[in-house]
């Protein structure tokens, strides 16, 4: 059964497809960024910008790869979109705070 | 400027915040013209963009101390109003939009006698710098242009 998907998810997927060649549809809660939408370091950078704008936030994108890199966290924690879209909902909730 | 050795800017008029002013004057002779285009000599509009991103990047190196070296990665919007030749000054100004993780968005304009030419939204990706010597070069730079707090 697929994942539910959220306001956050389809909204965040829609910006995906704008800036890349991601299909919208092909975008689901359990796509891997990189690994299953094949997102490149460029692209990613963009659709990062794109959801800073869109979300009034700042994705600190640098603190999480250090964390992934360094063993702290896995990957999936920020790059699979359902929870892609639950870190963005915690960074909204924060500078709402 | 020396447009084949990609010295765009000559001097930093203002660092202020979040905006830098630049004026550079693009030289009499260069063997860019010769290409671009024979007997009919225009600034390419990919070194208008180069101009650009370089008042972008030291807005972004007099801001950040010299902490990560700015690399132009992506020119969104970019429009070219006139044309530009020899001898023109050249005004460009750059203000900071937005400031994410690793990476700066500045809206930039270049002007030339107040007649608007060309303008561009410009992201830099902001990276350690890869060696010392791309650091010094940039400070030694700095000092060259009168990047304020580096002026020789």
């Amino acid at each position: 059964m697929a994942a539910e998907t959220t306001p956050t998810f389809d909204r965040v997927a829609d910006i995906i497809a704008e800036n890349s060649e991601v299909a919208r549809d092909s975008i689901t809660p359990d796509s891997h960024v990189t690994e299953d939408l094949g997102i490149d370091s460029l692209d990613f950078l963009d659709i990062v910008f794109a959801i800073d704008k869109a979300f009034g936030i700042k994705v600190p994108v640098e603190k999480w790869t250090q964390e992934v890199n360094a063993g702290e966290k896995p990957a999936d924690h920020y790059f699979v979109m359902k929870n892609l879209a639950t870190r963005i909902d915690e960074l909204v909730a924060a500078k709402a705070g | 400027m020396r447009l084949e050795y990609f010295q765009m800017i000559d001097r930093v008029v203002s660092l202020d915040g979040d905006a830098i002013v630049v004026e550079s004057r693009v030289p009499e002779a260069s063997p860019v013209f010769e290409g671009h285009f024979p007997g009919h000599p225009l600034v390419p509009g990919v070194l208008l963009v180069e101009t650009m991103a370089q008042a972008s990047g030291w807005l972004i190196l007099g801001r950040n101390n010299f902490a990560r070296m700015p690399f132009l990665m992506t020119v969104k919007e970019a429009k070219f109003r006139s044309f530009v030749g020899p001898d023109a000054p050249l005004d460009v100004s750059a203000r900071i939009s937005h400031e994410g993780s690793g990476y700066t968005v500045t809206e930039a304009r270049l002007t030339s006698g107040g007649k608007r030419i060309a303008e561009a939204e410009i992201l830099l990706r902001t990276m350690d710098f890869p060696n010392p010597e791309l650091e010094a070069a940039m400070r030694a730079t700095a000092a060259r242009i009168g990047l304020p707090g580096y002026a020789a």
